[in-house]
């Protein structure tokens, strides 16, 4: 009777563990949705500022031409999405880092709340990324677990992938505040 | 005449615009007009007298792979400078929709301005995002070149509006006559390529595949690479039995290209698209080597539809083999194609571009006015 009475705590109890096991997973997988679709909206956010500074009659001409040929890539990559979306990084970088960009642009009307809008949509670019492929490490350790494994609790939710850019501002070797925050210079 | 020539890449850097301008340059020095070439330029190294350095270009990613550029409000000031002080009868600016010196000149230039375009870019949509600043500079232009049918179709497409065919020019004598390196071709064939190894659209991967069916079946059979690029990224592509057998020169002085197209026996430009002329093949023609290239349009034209060169479909690495192993087992195939080869490039030979360079020149020259730069611009 004892045995009995065992067996089926231990069934219970085993029970309870995988539903919560599978019901994380699951809270996992709705977080990394969530932060892709804010990727998502982050990197979109980004190229049309960077469209809008193209566009802007600001920039000399070569400098806009370079920017809106790096953004239309970025936004019609398919497979080479994380490629050109880098490639807009540097084009930002190669701007932005030009010997007197900001004191060429001073007064302008416009210019200071623009330059700020890219700067801010880069940055919000780089810490979108942070937390989506915070999210992704978190999914796939747990996804790793032999039990999750064996009694296939992740269904049929896709694996998820980190999202790998160049999305630093701050060219790399010349980086001398922490690679925690994208800065622009110029 | 007092000619101002834009480059938009940096001079000592191998490629096919700036030696178009180098030799146009010196051609024109040659028929007695004075030139003055502003280029991008690294400080390190010495400058003919007829360049004015504009600065360094920055790596910066455009049109799918790292060009080094020229762009901003200092390099406008600079070229504005220059040409403020040069007093052009004619400024003569080369890749006017590339995001370099040609498109800042025209932006801070007024006046008889030419402008040359030599590549093809069959995307032009994104180019709209950037109009408002391109429009004011491409409208100034008052006469367009373009080095080729595609190119001129990008021009046309980009800018409205038509353009004057001036194919690109070869300088004939410095191609005609070399000795080749010590070894080749030798006994067993040698097959030669020429440009940029990590550059997918110049098609070294469809060679090397063409080289892997040909050099298993031919034990003597030798491929010759020079270009830059890494070396080790290639070997490793080559099936470890052949590797041996191709030879990788990497970047090589002026003399030596000459060489590599005089030492090998059938010379391949397997391009996989993005060429608007060829000039690694009109000097292969000048130096009188038998050639097997892509069917690209314009590589058919500098051809004469395959009289001058066998075409293979592009990207057909079987194709590519076939058609270089005719030619490896016909010497007198191949002395026909490199006599008509020598022939067909004079037509592209320096002295005769330039004259309807020139011509363009004093045509827009009788508009009147010289060259000047716009008012109360910073710099």
């Amino acid at each position: 009777m004892t045995s009995v009475i065992l067996i089926v705590g231990a069934a219970v109890l085993l029970g309870v563990y995988l539903s919560w096991r599978a019901g994380r997973l699951d809270r996992l997988h709705a977080r990394v949705e969530a932060a892709r679709a804010a990727l998502e909206a982050a990197l979109l956010r980004r190229i049309s500022v960077a469209l809008e500074l193209a566009s802007s009659g600001l920039l000399d001409p070569a400098t806009s031409l370079l920017l809106a040929g790096a953004a239309h890539d970025a936004r019609t990559a398919d497979e080479t999405r994380e490629l050109r979306e880098s490639d807009l990084t540097r084009a930002l970088r190669a701007a932005f880092g030009q010997p007197e960009f900001r004191a060429s642009l001073r007064g302008r009307p416009g210019a200071d709340e623009l330059l700020a809008e890219v700067e801010a949509s880069a940055h919000q670019v780089f810490l979108a990324r942070k937390f989506y492929n915070d999210a992704v490490a978190a999914t796939l350790s747990a996804r790793r677990r032999w039990l999750v494994r064996l009694l296939r609790l992740a269904g049929g939710a896709a694996r998820p992938g980190f999202f790998e850019i160049d999305d630093s501002l701050v060219a790399a070797g010349a980086d001398e505040q922490g690679t925690d925050m994208p800065h622009l210079t110029g | 005449m007092r000619v101002g020539i834009v480059c938009p890449y940096t001079w000592d850097v191998p490629g096919g615009v700036q030696e178009h301008i180098r030799d146009l340059a010196e051609t024109l020095i040659d028929l007695g007009h004075e030139v003055s070439v502003i280029s991008p330029a690294d400080d390190d190294n010495p400058l003919p007298g007829y360049v004015v350095p504009a600065g360094r270009a920055v790596p910066v990613p455009y049109n799918g792979s790292v060009g080094r550029l020229a762009f901003g409000f200092l390099s406008a000031s600079r070229v504005r400078r220059w040409i403020r002080d040069g007093q052009f009868d004619v400024l003569h600016v080369h890749e006017p929709v590339v995001p370099s010196l040609g498109l800042l000149a025209c932006w801070v230039a007024t006046g008889p301005i030419v402008a040359t375009v030599h590549t093809a870019n069959p995307r032009s949509r994104w180019m709209h995002a950037a109009r408002p600043a391109l429009q004011s500079a491409l409208e100034k232009i008052s006469a367009r070149i373009a080095v080729s049918e595609a190119a001129r179709t990008t021009l046309v497409e980009h800018l409205g509006g038509d353009a004057v065919l001036i194919p690109n020019g070869v300088s004939v004598r410095r191609f005609e006559k070399a000795d080749s390196l010590p070894g080749w071709p030798g006994s067993g064939g040698a097959l030669g390529f020429l440009g940029r190894m990590d550059e997918s659209r110049k098609g070294l991967a469809v060679l090397l595949a063409a080289f892997g069916m040909l050099g298993a079946e031919r034990p003597g059979l030798r491929l010759l690479v020079a270009g830059p690029g890494d070396a080790a990224d290639i070997a490793a592509r080559v099936p470890a039995p052949l590797r041996g057998r191709v030879i990788l020169l990497g970047q090589v002085s002026e003399e030596d290209k000459v060489r590599v197209y005089h030492s090998v026996d059938v010379f391949c430009a397997p391009n996989t698209g993005g060429e608007s002329f060829g000039i690694v093949l009109a000097e292969a023609m000048a130096a009188g080597a038998p050639i097997v290239a892509s069917d690209l349009d314009a590589f058919r034209m500098v051809l004469r539809g395959g009289q001058a060169g066998e075409l293979f479909a592009i990207g057909d690495a079987g194709a590519l083999a076939r058609a270089a192993g005719r030619l490896l087992d016909d010497p007198d195939r191949r002395a026909a194609l490199s006599a008509a080869a020598a022939v067909a490039v004079r037509a592209y030979d320096w002295p005769v571009i330039a004259r309807d360079v020139v011509a363009v020149y004093e045509t827009v020259r009788l508009g009147g006015g010289r060259v000047g730069v716009v008012a109360g611009w910073p710099g």
